[in-house]
């Protein structure tokens, strides 16, 4: 490249360039820079830190997260983020791999986590939540998805995770399905993948949490809806309530046999 | 907040226990569950309050309902809503409908306006350009809607004024204005109906979209 440019440099530039040019559509250059960009990824920063966050003493109690029930057992991190959300008997609710961080941070830990729910993304302890829902999906890499469908509260949540995609509303009238209802569609130049039924291993929700290129964040499921929503127009969701997570299991369950990725890196 | 969730949830338990039927809840207790779901997880933020999906309309509330159930409105409901909409157009107030298509170019490009995010007051684009294939010279454009590119060129507008072109220019206008009052559950905001652009905004759309000098009909 080096080489090719002093060439550029030494006889006429223009010349030189613009051949190049024309033989390479905008649409091309954006697919190289794609490309590039599986070269590496960011978020393998993330998950060192979330594993080292996983195993230290921290909070009022000082204690690690070790003893962490993810679905499968206090502990057992491989395989639980392709579970989730799900039904959890211990708090009798459905939770996401975000909120039942938050619940073992209240409990191992003693964190106030109302406070770190409303904490806003990117500040203080809610990046500690990102680093570690980043290693404990890593954790499932290339696992296929199979969230349970067996308690009733968990099919309640599908449908109602269902109705909130379907939701129209705010000054567009939008809902999720305005976006992600249909194959083949795109906004700008960016691909929607069609969240109505399973898009295809590492599309999705098989990609969240992810490294984002263009902002330099790292984002987890739950980051990655909020903004959806504000796109939207809608309100603002909580961190981690109902809604959030009722979309996570109709995502989720939709996305059954699907390959994880996450996590992944995008634009 | 989580507080409300849980007296949702205790309620709908109540309810199912009284139909005894705890493990299929009804189409209507579902939505009455979401609805509580709703209300306890959203909040307000900035100028975007809950209400902007709390109290939809008629319209919003009809379409959704129909995209759950996996089926398109009935042909009656369907026209009951078209004319809902089309009725609540307002049409250009000084009878113009061609406005500068370069200022129009400029409202299409911007996806500005209306998040919790956007400044309160400043102006909102119109989003056209996320949706729609519009001049040929701008390459990022969306997919959901129909391409625009020699909108009114292929529609045979020479003279937007002239009386021949009337309908298309109408049409045009009331098409932006209210998508609903064509296609009840369109994908398209209604842009003037929802205040989402003014009237001198459309204007110049109308005109990006039907001036034979704009670059949508080269």
């Amino acid at each position: 490249m080096k080489t090719a440019s002093t060439l550029c440099a030494a006889a006429a530039f223009a010349l030189c360039t613009l051949p190049a040019l024309a033989q390479k559509t905008a649409s091309q250059g954006i697919d190289e820079y794609r490309a590039m960009l599986q070269d590496g990824n960011p978020a393998e920063l993330f998950e060192a830190k979330g594993e080292d966050l996983w195993k230290k003493a921290r909070g009022p109690k000082n204690a690690t997260l070790e003893k962490c029930d993810l679905g499968k057992g206090p502990g057992v991190v491989k395989g639980v983020f392709v579970e989730l959300p799900r039904y959890f008997s211990d708090t009798q609710r459905v939770q996401d791999l975000e909120s039942r961080l938050l619940t073992c941070m209240e409990t191992l830990q003693g964190f106030n986590v109302a406070e770190i729910a409303k904490t806003p993304f990117g500040k203080g302890e809610q990046n500690n939540v990102t680093a570690l829902a980043a290693w404990i999906s890593a954790e499932s890499k290339d696992m296929k998805f199979n969230l349970s469908q067996a308690h009733a509260t968990e099919k309640n949540f599908y449908e109602v995770g269902k109705r909130l995609f379907f939701q129209r509303g705010g000054p567009h009238d939008f809902s999720c399905a305005s976006c992600h209802g249909e194959d083949g569609k795109r906004i700008r130049l960016q691909d929607l993948p069609n969240l109505t039924k399973n898009p295809g291993d590492g599309i999705g929700f098989a990609a969240w949490p992810a490294y984002r290129v263009s902002n330099g964040q790292m984002w987890g499921m739950q980051q990655r809806l909020n903004d959806c929503y504000r796109q939207q127009r809608f309100p603002y969701p909580g961190f981690a309530s109902d809604a959030t997570i009722a979309l996570g299991v109709y995502l989720g369950v939709n996305s059954k046999g699907a390959k994880s990725i996450a996590p992944a890196i995008k634009r | 907040m989580k507080k409300n969730t849980q007296i949702a949830w205790a309620s709908l338990a109540v309810a199912l226990a009284a139909v005894g039927c705890a493990s299929v809840p009804s189409v209507a207790e579902l939505n009455q569950l979401t609805d509580a779901v709703v209300k306890a997880s959203f909040r307000d933020q900035g100028a975007v309050k809950v209400d902007r999906i709390t109290a939809t309309d008629e319209t919003n509330r009809a379409c959704s309902a129909a995209d759950v159930a996996g089926q398109p409105l009935n042909e009656k409901t369907a026209k009951a809503i078209e004319e809902m909409n089309l009725k609540a157009i307002k049409w250009p107030s000084n009878g113009q409908f061609i406005g500068d298509w370069k200022e129009g170019e400029k409202i299409a490009q911007s996806g500005r306006g209306l998040t919790w995010t956007d400044k309160e007051g400043s102006a909102n684009g119109g989003n056209c350009y996320n949706c729609h294939q519009i001049s040929k010279e701008e390459i990022s454009f969306g997919t959901i809607g129909p391409s625009l590119y020699n909108y009114g060129k292929i529609r045979g507008v020479t003279d937007p004024k002239s009386p021949a072109s009337q309908a298309i220019v109408t049409y045009t206008w009331g098409k932006i204005w209210n998508s609903k009052a064509y296609n009840a559950c369109s994908n398209m905001p209604r842009a003037g109906h929802m205040g989402i652009l003014n009237e001198t905004q459309v204007r110049h759309l109308v005109g990006l979209l039907l001036d034979p000098k704009s670059p949508v009909n080269q």
